[in-house]
């Protein structure tokens, strides 16, 4: 099968400061994959390329075997790191404006969504908890019928509870054919969803393997591996 | 159901572990229907590729078995069952075994203690 993101000699720099040194990364249709590291390892710089918001320094970064552009954009769903939408706009005007943009917008899967994570449709995001911002913003982007889903961090501001939801949501809301990134450091959360992780230390990818393959050849969770091998 | 997972060992092979508990329990009525493969992923909590890979493995023991547009269903035969039953039984009784051994009981000892629980029980 042909694979939905890979890297070849990638290399990111801002300056003179290297975020990417030289990747090579193939990620194959539905798989679910953690791209795991500690802070400034380069998962943000990442995920931006393969939606074309950064553009390499070298080597190339190919989406179903195209450099990202806006026709590969039409099949990623990425979830930003910070809210990207203007704050004046509420819950439903959120929805319009996603259903404008994206021909794959699931507006029934975004109302069922937002009603059981009790959104109000009136509340402008001005007026929202950074926790409530995270989860319109995931549903937004899990609504779409994409090919790639870039999720950064899509976990970090909220609660236990509401994150075993949004795993959940992952994992009902993704088709077979596509692949799910998941840029985290809580890793013993999103582990028992995850096929693949990805280690990336200091701009390269040091490990790429199942989980389950982990497991076995390590006998201890891919937490614990990322704990040993980050440790400080 | 309760799908804890321990870190020490691969998700598939718990997951197996959770079916074929359930399956020798009843929980899962011999001939009855599993829930399909995303079913019980969001249920679990885990990967769908694992699930499946789960799965696969039992229909390989012969405790499922599929039928292509159907799903999958739990053996009819009640002989494999009750023979998965034993295994775990013996399986879980070794490690119990070796528990005891770590505290200083040997065999005669375990079952002494065995039966002396047993003879309170009455």
């Amino acid at each position: 099968m042909s694979n939905i993101l890979e890297c070849k000699a990638l290399v990111k720099r801002y300056g003179s400061k290297e975020a990417l040194g030289g990747i090579d990364l193939a990620l194959e249709p539905g798989r679910i994959v953690g791209l795991l590291g500690p802070n400034g390892s380069g998962k943000t710089t990442l995920i931006k390329l393969a939606c074309g918001l950064l553009t390499p320094t070298g080597g190339e970064i190919l989406i179903g075997g195209e450099k990202p552009s806006k026709q590969t954009n039409a099949i990623v769903s990425y979830l930003p790191e910070r809210i990207a939408l203007p704050l004046w706009m509420t819950t439903r005007q959120a929805m319009d404006f996603y259903g404008d943009f994206y021909a794959d917008f699931r507006r029934d899967a975004a109302e069922e969504m937002a009603a059981n994570l009790h959104l109000e449709r009136d509340q402008s995001i001005k007026t929202m908890s950074k926790g409530t911002r995270e989860k319109l913003q995931l549903i937004l982007t899990m609504s779409r019928a994409a090919q790639l889903y870039l999720l950064d961090e899509p976990i970090g501001g909220v609660d236990p509870a509401t994150r075993d939801y949004i795993l959940k949501t992952i994992l009902t809301n993704y088709s077979e054919n596509s692949t799910v990134l998941i840029s985290t450091h809580l890793i013993s959360d999103v582990e028992h969803v995850l096929d693949e992780a990805v280690f990336l230390r200091e701009g390269s990818v040091m490990l790429h393997e199942t989980v389950d393959t982990i497991r076995e050849e390590k006998g201890k969770s891919v937490d614990e591996l990322f704990r040993e091998v980050f440790a400080c | 159901m309760d799908w804890t997972f321990r870190d020490d060992a691969p998700i598939y092979t718990q997951l197996c572990e959770h079916l074929t508990l359930a399956i020798v329990s009843g929980a899962f009525a011999p001939g009855e229907r599993l829930p399909a493969v995303r079913e019980l992923a969001v249920d679990a909590g885990v990967n769908p590729n694992t699930v499946q890979r789960a799965l696969s493995e039992l229909e390989r023991d012969g405790l499922v078995f599929s039928q292509r547009t159907a799903g999958r269903f739990v053996t009819e035969d009640a002989e494999r069952i009750e023979q998965e039953r034993q295994r775990l039984a013996e399986e879980r009784a070794k490690s119990f075994l070796d528990a005891m051994e770590k505290l200083g009981y040997n065999r005669i000892q375990t079952v002494m203690l065995l039966e002396k629980m047993r003879g309170e029980e009455k």
